[in-house]
């Protein structure tokens, strides 16, 4: 967090991720065939869940508002990308035609869109409850996120055009590796650079005291909104991939539990600590699966190795810290590594 | 009389928060294991039990059941706080929080273990028991006041009077309001502050236990599950009500639980939205719930 050396330009982080994801394009659609389709959905599950869990990082970790909401986001961003890649896809289908994009194209462009809308609604979405609740302090804050998060839920379930109680299904199987991939670079390039930025300074000296850092002439309010938006946007992202990979969207899976989970991984990797979220959120996926072999106890054994692990460890696997750059770039490569290494 | 149950399960947030500024998420399970407890009481106790009707259980019986199961939801309360939070009374706030849940989902996924999954009936109230099964939430057209209903308002509201005496009147209560207003004021005044968060825990857990075995009385069912949204409701209410405060939470309960019947009625799929619609309401009309002003917080 300290000092700039951990940090590194984004455009040497550019130049330094491309090959990597040039590579692991190519692997993810080789991996796909040669995993058990059970591990190789953990492990975008895996990636989807660093997605929500660094973006709630932003809110929770780095600006020190406790927000348990953030399932809601998800399903945002889930119904708006489902909105574009079902329900407007004529449209966008006989746009992309009109402007000779070739078939292969047409797909993940769409996709791409609907993330892009997923985003957009999701951190607009962000924008109207931000306003009112983040003046809120402290837990009324958590309250309201919670009372949004199920309140939203709510609203989804009542409306019959999007499928109800029921939920919405036929989604298109668009998930892809890359997809997951390109997003869990994404949230971290973000989450970083706004650590090393004076915005992000200024989330943390909102973290570390709310009046201090007013008093030195940070717009408090603004700074919450920002950073409510920007994670509000990241779980649009993550609701947008997880709705196309479970091809279809039962709102009762994004309930509060959903949120808890998410705020679980955040503080057990460590409030504000990107790397101790991107752990946490990986462990966090495969623990249930690892876990499956006591059957019926194994609920029973995750609950309890979490409070153990709070116990043992208050301030999370990390605290605040990150890991140092050369675990650091080391990491960055063997997230989904060590997930193929764990799934093959 | 959803509210009253609201109310009953939220005192032990709001007592809870008051103390320790924790929110407790696993009081809620704490309710569904004291409505477990006062069911094994009345099968295997033999619990006065209306002559010759095997499910229906006398109103003296109900109260045993709810004092069994007080006494058992407050050790599960008091062994929580020793064993979870406790050790964490110098952590973040947030580590706390995480470990509630981690308790919370350890007594959910534990009570389906040891409870098994599935809904379990409960007995009857004499006098409460329908003509023809199944028409038991008063099915008849225009307004209608169910026995049980008027039972659980009462034991409600005694309950909360009870409370307010011990809180109000009593030394132990004046060191529990002492603890909430400051912790380390207090312990320097020679007040034993763990024992007096053990005994927030016990009342507290006490009370959400008396509402387990009255909502199970109520519906004629319990889950493991239970807790859960019932859990999440009395939060919400006791935080409409002004967290910490223990008339707010007896008020918010009542108004949770009135809107969410009262809409039910008429949109029954709109209950939970507008249930947390009062709550964003409220929050943004009076930051601190409708009587949290006297404990501002920020020095």
């Amino acid at each position: 967090m300290k000092g700039n050396r951990r940090h590194l330009p984004t455009v040497a982080w550019l130049a330094l991720m491309a090959p990597v994801a040039l590579a692991l394009w190519a692997a993810g659609s080789g991996l796909e065939s040669l995993l058990v389709p059970y591990y190789f959905r953990i492990i975008l599950l895996s990636g989807i869940a660093v997605i929500a869990a660094v973006s709630l990082n932003i809110v929770n970790g780095f600006t020190g508002q406790f927000s348990i909401g953030h399932a809601g986001f998800m399903l945002v961003g889930a119904y708006a990308s489902a909105g574009i890649t079902m329900f407007a896809r004529p449209f966008t289908e006989s746009v992309l035609r009109s402007a000779h994009v070739p078939d292969v194209m047409l797909m993940p462009l769409q996709f791409a869109a609907a993330i892009a809308v997923a985003a957009l609604a999701a951190s607009i979405v962000g924008l109207l409850v931000g306003l009112p609740s983040l003046r809120l302090r402290g837990d009324y804050l958590a309250i309201a996120t919670l009372g949004f998060g199920e309140g939203i839920r709510a609203i989804f379930v009542t409306v019959d055009a999007v499928g109800g109680a029921s939920g919405l299904h036929n989604i298109p199987p668009l998930t892809s590796f890359v997809w997951v991939f390109l997003g869990v670079v994404g949230v971290i390039i973000t989450a970083r650079n706004l650590a090393a930025s004076t915005h992000g300074r200024a989330l943390f000296a909102i973290r570390e005291d709310e009046l201090a850092a007013q008093a030195v002439g940070i717009d408090t309010f603004r700074y919450k909104v920002l950073a409510f938006l920007i994670s509000a946007a990241w779980a649009g992202v993550a609701g947008a991939l997880l709705a196309h990979l479970d091809l279809g969207i039962d709102p009762r899976s994004y309930s509060f539990m959903k949120s808890v989970e998410i705020v679980v991984m955040v503080v057990l990797g460590g409030l504000g600590s990107v790397t101790g979220s991107v752990i946490a959120a990986v462990g966090l996926t495969w623990l249930p699966e690892i876990l499956r072999p006591v059957a019926e106890y194994r609920m029973v054994f995750y609950s309890a190795l979490l409070v153990l692990l709070m116990l043992l460890r208050p301030r999370g696997l990390f605290g605040r810290k990150e890991l140092g750059l050369a675990d650091l770039l080391g990491k960055k490569k063997t997230v989904p590594n060590a997930n193929r290494k764990e799934g093959g | 009389m959803l509210g009253s149950i609201y109310a009953l399960i939220a005192l032990g947030y709001t007592m809870v928060y008051g103390v320790l500024r924790l929110i407790n998420f696993a009081h809620g399970d704490v309710y569904m294991v004291g409505a477990f407890i006062g069911l094994y009481a009345w099968r295997y106790l033999g619990l006065p039990s209306e002559e010759g009707q095997a499910q229906v259980v006398s109103t003296a019986g109900l109260l045993l059941m709810m004092l069994i199961a007080m006494v058992g939801a407050a050790a599960l309360g008091v062994l929580i706080e020793r064993v979870a939070y406790r050790p964490l009374r110098r952590a973040p706030r947030l580590t706390a929080l995480i470990t509630a849940i981690g308790v919370s989902m350890l007594l959910e996924y534990g009570g389906q273990l040891v409870f098994g999954t599935t809904k379990q009936d409960y007995p009857w109230l004499a006098g409460t028991v329908p003509s023809s099964i199944g028409s038991a939430a008063g099915g008849s057209s225009g307004i209608s006041i169910d026995r049980v209903d008027v039972i659980i308002l009462v034991i409600a509201v005694l309950l909360v009077v009870v409370l307010q005496i011990i809180v109000h009147g009593t030394r132990p209560g004046k060191a529990m309001r002492a603890v909430a207003f400051d912790r380390e004021a207090a312990s320097l005044m020679g007040i034993n502050t763990d024992t007096i968060i053990a005994l927030t825990f016990i009342v507290g857990s006490a009370f959400a236990g008396a509402a387990g075995v009255l909502v199970g009385v109520r519906n004629h069912y319990v889950e493991p599950l239970m807790g859960l949204t019932a859990g999440i409701k009395a939060f919400v209410a006791a935080v409409v009500g002004g967290i910490g405060s223990i008339p707010g939470a007896a008020l918010g309960g009542l108004i949770m639980g009135l809107s969410e019947e009262a809409v039910r009625a008429f949109y029954p799929e709109l209950a939970d939205a507008v249930v947390f619609g009062v709550l964003i309401l409220i929050l943004v009309l009076r930051p601190c719930g409708l009587i949290g002003s006297q404990t501002a917080e920020k020095v």
